[in-house]
């Protein structure tokens, strides 16, 4: 059996447990079946949604200690079932929440655990897990060794959700004992909440100019502002222009910020580290100047150049103004 | 307060990863290396904390001899000393194992505050911080954009990130793990005061505990095929920016 272990808050599936079901229907191929668990407080609309899938079980996990959630309470419940279920793989989206826990979690259980995987494979048997390694510049098949279960996290966006297998009728909805012993949670959490207004919505823009590393001042940001008003577009960065302080967090693209699907988008000096491609790769054409041509921005982009910013980006605002 | 910072040398990011004769990793003789960059941010934290709560800083990293290196660099920074973990097996470490190979001298200094960055920027498991955690059996919380520390009542609170611009505060008791996200702080580089200072601090060597083995096996390392047809354009730049502007306009249909 392959467990997931899906996420929601106030009873919102997270999108992205539906590729992690797709994960565990890939993982699982025929005759293996796929259980899917719920953690939290009062989870019965998450958990009858993800009954559409083809899946042999949902089970909802819930308890007042797992309300708001904690690493502590999510790792006790989380290795409560696993132990009672005895699964061979457990997999999670590789969300924020599954990093705050699921290496914990393994440690606890003592199994491995391989994080941020985009594709399978079987060999001689035994499941492959592809994942990126040194800023996705390669990919690494990993083996897990020792003790089942293995735990699988996967990226968001390497597994299609709309590839999910649905059921010919809902699946079965049972609830399991949580185990926690409230005394044993250390952290308390208070409400999540939004830093400011975003007075700037990129989700809207048409045409986005987004700006990394390769820029290397503060003063050449200015280089990308005219860039972007060439193209008649909005300034975005990735992280690391953020961080510096050189654009406002508001602008920022990527895992941590906005997410876009433009009709344009154009990555002036951005390497493309994956927490900024899950940001922007749905955008409807990408275009990628970098002075090194093997950066993983070149993989998403429709159109590239592989030259130096400060000489290409004031080319292309000479012939946008033609 | 007793902060320690755990950190990890890294390949370069400039550095174009060239496999070994197996394809199973990298030609490391052929890397250059640096700080990994998160943790750099955890450093920088933990030496702010020491300003504000007094106390000291200890580098603690895992690796061949070479890690000394960015050992000496946190030193120069200001950090107080340090433990290094050393073993030429470390060097292809992965998260488990290097936590499991840290965990019994960090046991032993019985630190108030362990930080390290959120991720590696090598192999990028992101486990490193919450497995430590729970070997040494303190709480954690990841993703940390801001500490704040009540010595009085032995607690801390953090903000942790949560995805799409959401945050959230969490308090927990002390002794605890936090993994910082970068930008939290703007980093400091080390001085020339800095740099001779460190060569008289305490850089303490332990051997790291029998049995580590690892549960991941890499069996294969290669270079990700494209997911789309990039059309490459070549030229001078003038050349290039003309048949970009071109294809946009009468190909993609975007401008």
């Amino acid at each position: 059996m392959i467990l997931v272990i899906a996420e929601q808050r106030n009873d919102k599936l997270n999108r992205a447990s539906w590729e992690a079901v797709v994960a565990a229907q890939q993982l699982a191929g025929e005759g293996i079946p796929v259980k899917v668990a719920v953690l939290g407080q009062g989870v019965s609309t998450a958990a009858s949604e993800l009954a559409q899938a083809e899946v042999a079980e949902v089970i909802t996990v819930e308890h007042e200690a797992l309300a708001s959630y904690t690493s502590d309470a999510f790792v006790q419940a989380a290795a409560g079932l696993v132990t009672a279920t005895a699964p061979a793989h457990v997999v999670f989206a590789h969300t924020y929440q599954t990093r705050d826990f699921a290496p914990a979690l393994a440690a606890r259980l003592d199994r491995a655990l391989v994080t941020d995987v985009i594709g399978l494979k079987v060999a001689e048997g035994r499941p492959l897990f592809a994942r990126p390694m040194f800023q996705g510049k390669l990919l690494a098949d990993v083996a897990l060794g020792g003790p089942a279960p293995h735990l699988v996290t996967v990226q968001i966006g390497a597994f299609r959700a709309d590839t999910v297998q649905k059921g010919p009728a809902p699946a079965p909805v049972t609830s399991a004992t949580a185990t926690i012993d409230p005394g044993t949670v250390r952290q308390t959490p208070e409400a999540p909440f939004q830093e400011a207004k975003q007075a700037v919505d990129l989700s809207q823009a048409e045409r986005i100019v987004a700006v990394g590393r390769g820029i290397k001042t503060q003063e050449n940001i200015a280089v990308a502002q005219q860039l972007a008003d060439a193209f008649g577009a909005e300034l975005a960065a990735s992280r690391p222009i953020c961080d510096n302080g050189w654009l406002p967090m508001e602008r920022q693209i990527g895992s941590s910020g906005q997410t876009v699907a433009p009709k344009l988008y154009v990555a002036v000096g951005i390497s493309g580290a994956i927490q900024h491609l899950v940001g922007m790769k749905g955008s409807r054409t990408i275009v990628a100047i970098n002075k090194d041509a093997d950066a993983p921005i070149f993989e998403v982009a429709d159109y590239g150049i592989a030259g130096d910013l400060f000489d290409v980006a004031p080319a292309l605002i000479a012939e946008l103004k033609k | 307060m007793k902060i320690a910072v755990c950190i990890k040398q890294v390949p370069t990011r400039e550095w174009q990863p060239r496999l070994n004769d197996q394809k199973t990793w990298v030609r490391e003789q052929d890397a250059s290396y640096e700080m990994n960059e998160p943790d750099a941010y955890a450093l920088e934290e933990s030496l702010r904390l020491r300003e504000q709560h007094g106390g000291e800083v200890v580098v603690c990293s895992a690796g061949p001899a070479r890690v000394q290196q960015v050992i000496r660099e946190a030193l120069a920074r200001g950090a107080d000393r340090a433990l290094h973990v050393e073993d030429d097996a470390l060097g292809a470490a992965d998260a488990f194992t290097a936590a499991a190979a840290l965990e019994p001298a960090m046991r032993e200094e019985q630190f108030d505050l362990i930080l390290t960055g959120l991720q590696s920027d090598d192999q990028g498991h992101a486990q490193f911080g919450p497995v430590l955690a729970e070997k040494l059996g303190v709480p954690h919380s990841t993703i940390i954009m801001e500490v704040q520390i009540d010595e009085a009542a032995g607690s801390l609170k953090v903000k942790r990130e949560l995805e799409g611009g959401w945050f959230q505060y969490v308090t927990m008791p002390s002794p605890a793990l936090l993994t910082i996200q970068s930008g939290i702080n703007q980093l400091r580089y080390a001085t020339l005061k800095g740099i001779m200072a460190a060569k008289k601090k305490e850089i303490r060597k332990v051997a790291p505990p029998a049995g580590l083995a690892s549960r991941l096996t890499v069996t294969a390392l290669y270079v990700p095929q494209k997911a789309k047809q990039t059309v490459m354009i070549g030229g001078s730049p003038a050349e290039a920016a003309a048949e970009l502007v071109r294809r946009l306009r009468e190909e993609a249909r975007v401008l």
